[in-house]
């Protein structure tokens, strides 16, 4: 289970369905089995077998798919013009290849910067809209709102803000002028961090509503008893509410890990990766509706980003599942 | 919102505190809105305007031209087809398939449960990009002559819903057996005693009590899916065949040639996830809760 148990008999805030949630989760007995029959179990097969068999297809083989091929070079036409080369494209990548260090740079970055920035603020947001204030659903849309339109949509209506003739930031400082010009968009000291000012602000809606959940599941009685105390909002918060926001903290890392790994649409849209914006995403997908298509050297960047995604996903869901067994 | 935490706590009068927390989240709720207020001001004026007085000034004429220019110049309507086609399948084979598995792991207790979730819920946290480059060759692989346009599973609808499917049901699966966990064992314990098969089981039973869970995944799952840009610019090369926000990047170089029509067209765009939003924003908020995990 998720950082978030408590909430899945809350859905759609209505009551769940059959006894209180808090009932231990039970499954059939062992012995149950013997009341299926045949029938049953062939029906049971096909419905666990055909999801699975579309997943582990699409999904896992073409993943190792991608590693088998990261030994290889390919044009992609015919299965014959397929050639081992060992760690050839590695070698290639990690010592040859001008973008691929920036790249893997600028997602370190893109992780660091929504982990500095937006978290904290969505968690910052998320702790004043728990105050029981009025109007809190109109603040929440307004802070929501960037996480529910799409990624390429957000990337042009931020481009409207850097254009560096009509946008909204050089109008309003002057510096649309020729010979003045920022060049936001262009300027490869720049572009990075405009990009992320525009995923910092998806981001910290995002955040704010998995800590709102977080922060609902906190026992009130807890910062009564604080505040009966003697202690202060800050000192509460420090001492009381934060360090039982634990299971949510771990799944915000995870997702922003994930999320800074994932980043794709915005950059694409900016400027497809182009001088100052290189991701590992980008670069694989360059090698792919770019005019050179080099499978093997591009299932070699994959496998860098699979590794990666490996070395927090294994963990995270080793804690998660074991956590769950305990229950 | 939350009538829990508040029931022990009186609304507190109005008090400095408060009147500076108001203030802070009206400034920062208005800056958090700014570059979409600025997308809808540059989509309301026209274009001739706007070159000649420069984008920062006041407007003299506010209009709905650039909305409609959007709407017929780019087919707006042909690509909201191309979305449907592909989000509404894909939405209902995702639930189908994943409260299958999810029905499966949770509500008996055979040995590779564990795996098999394992399995789902990893696969739906990888980065799309770790699985491209086979998948977009086994697309190209995959011949299906007469049953799609292009003949083959690439550049078709039928490829993308397999693909969002496949990836999105690892999410679901992973939500929707905790969901089941949660709901009675005698229920279904009962049933099979008295005869009943599993598909009953499932079909009647479970599902339906499964109901609150599956509304907040659909609500997810259909703004995911029109959302999607990745999938959509690997797998479909032909313009024509391409969902929206896609199309909406294609079409974006090719006709667009001044920003006001560029704001409306993406604003257009925005418009069905915005009404699914406002509709069922309850549903949203708590699939999104439910499943903390998805990236």
């Amino acid at each position: 289970m998720t950082a978030t148990p408590a909430k899945v008999p809350e859905t759609a805030d209505e009551p769940a369905p059959g006894p209180a949630p808090a009932s231990k989760p039970a499954k059939v007995p062992h012995g149950h089995k013997r009341l299926l029959t045949r029938r049953d179990r062939l029906t049971l097969g096909l419905m666990a077998g055909v999801p699975t068999i579309l997943h582990v297809a699409l999904v896992w083989l073409t993943a190792l798919a991608s590693i088998a091929l990261a030994f290889t070079t390919w044009n992609g036409i015919g299965f014959d013009s397929i050639q081992w080369v060992g760690l050839q494209n590695f070698r290639e990548l990690f010592t040859s290849n001008p973008q691929f260090w920036p790249a893997v740079e600028h997602n370190v970055i893109w992780f660091v910067v929504l982990i500095v920035l937006p978290t904290p603020f969505g968690l910052f947001l998320a702790v004043q809209l728990d105050k029981q204030i009025r109007f809190s659903r109109v603040y929440q849309t307004a802070f929501f709102l960037p996480v529910v339109v799409s990624m390429a949509v957000i990337g042009f209506v931020w481009q409207l803000v850097y254009n560096p003739d009509t946008g909204l930031i050089n109008s309003l400082i002057g510096a649309n002028k020729p010979g003045h010009y920022i060049d936001w968009i262009g300027d490869p000291d720049l572009n990075l961090w405009a990009i992320l000012v525009a995923a910092s602000w998806r981001h910290a809606g995002y955040m704010m509503i998995l800590y709102l959940a977080g922060l609902k599941s906190v026992d009130p009685a807890l910062r009564e008893a604080s505040a009966l105390d003697g202690a202060n909002e800050w000192q509460t918060f420090k001492n009381v509410v934060f360090p039982t926001l634990r299971p949510t903290n771990t799944v915000v890392l995870v997702v922003t890990i994930i999320e800074a790994l994932r980043a794709f649409d915005l950059v694409f849209v900016f400027n497809k990766g182009a001088q100052g914006t290189e991701l590992l995403s980008i670069l694989v997908t360059n090698n792919i509706i770019g005019e050179s298509s080099r499978i093997g050297y591009g299932s070699a960047i994959a496998v860098v980003l699979l590794v990666i995604s490996l070395a927090v996903i294994i963990p995270y869901l080793i804690a998660t599942f074991r956590k769950e067994r305990r229950a | 919102m939350s009538t829990v935490a508040g029931a022990h706590k009186q609304r507190t009068p109005i008090r400095p505190a408060r009147i500076l927390l108001h203030t802070f989240l009206v400034v920062t709720a208005l800056a958090w809105l700014a570059p979409l207020l600025w997308a809808l001001l540059a989509a309301m004026r026209p274009y001739s305007e706007t070159s000649e007085k420069g984008y920062v000034s006041w407007p003299s004429k506010l209009t709905f031209d650039n909305f409609t220019n959007a709407f017929t110049q780019s087919d707006m309507l042909h690509y909201f087809g191309t979305t449907l086609i592909v989000a509404v399948p894909a939405v209902l084979l995702t639930l189908l398939l994943s409260s299958m598995v999810a029905f499966y792991v949770s509500r008996f207790d055979f040995r590779v449960n564990l795996a098999l979730l394992l399995v789902f819920t990893a696969g739906n946290l990888l980065p799309q990009q770790v699985i491209i480059t086979p998948l977009y060759r086994l697309y190209l692989l995959i011949d299906l002559p007469g049953i799609t346009m292009s003949g083959k599973l690439y550049d078709s609808a039928l490829g993308l819903v397999l693909i969002h499917v496949a990836f999105q049901s690892g999410f679901c699966a992973f939500v929707l057996s905790n969901y089941m966990r949660s709901l009675p064992h005698e229920l279904t314990e009962a049933a099979l005693v008295d005869g009943a098969s599993v598909w009953r089981l499932y079909w009647q039973i479970v599902l339906p009590l499964c109901k609150p869970a599956m509304a907040a995944l659909a609500t997810l799952l259909s703004i995911w899916i029109y959302n999607d840009f990745f999938w959509a610019i690997v797998l479909i090369s032909t313009g024509e065949n391409m969902p929206i926000t896609s199309a909406l990047n294609n079409l974006s170089g090719q006709y667009f040639t001044d920003p006001n029509l560029v704001a409306a067209g993406a604003l257009l765009t925005a418009i069905p996830t915005l009404i699914v939003y406002f509709v069922l924003q309850r549903q949203f908020v708590s699939g999104l809760t439910l499943g903390a995990n998805k990236g």
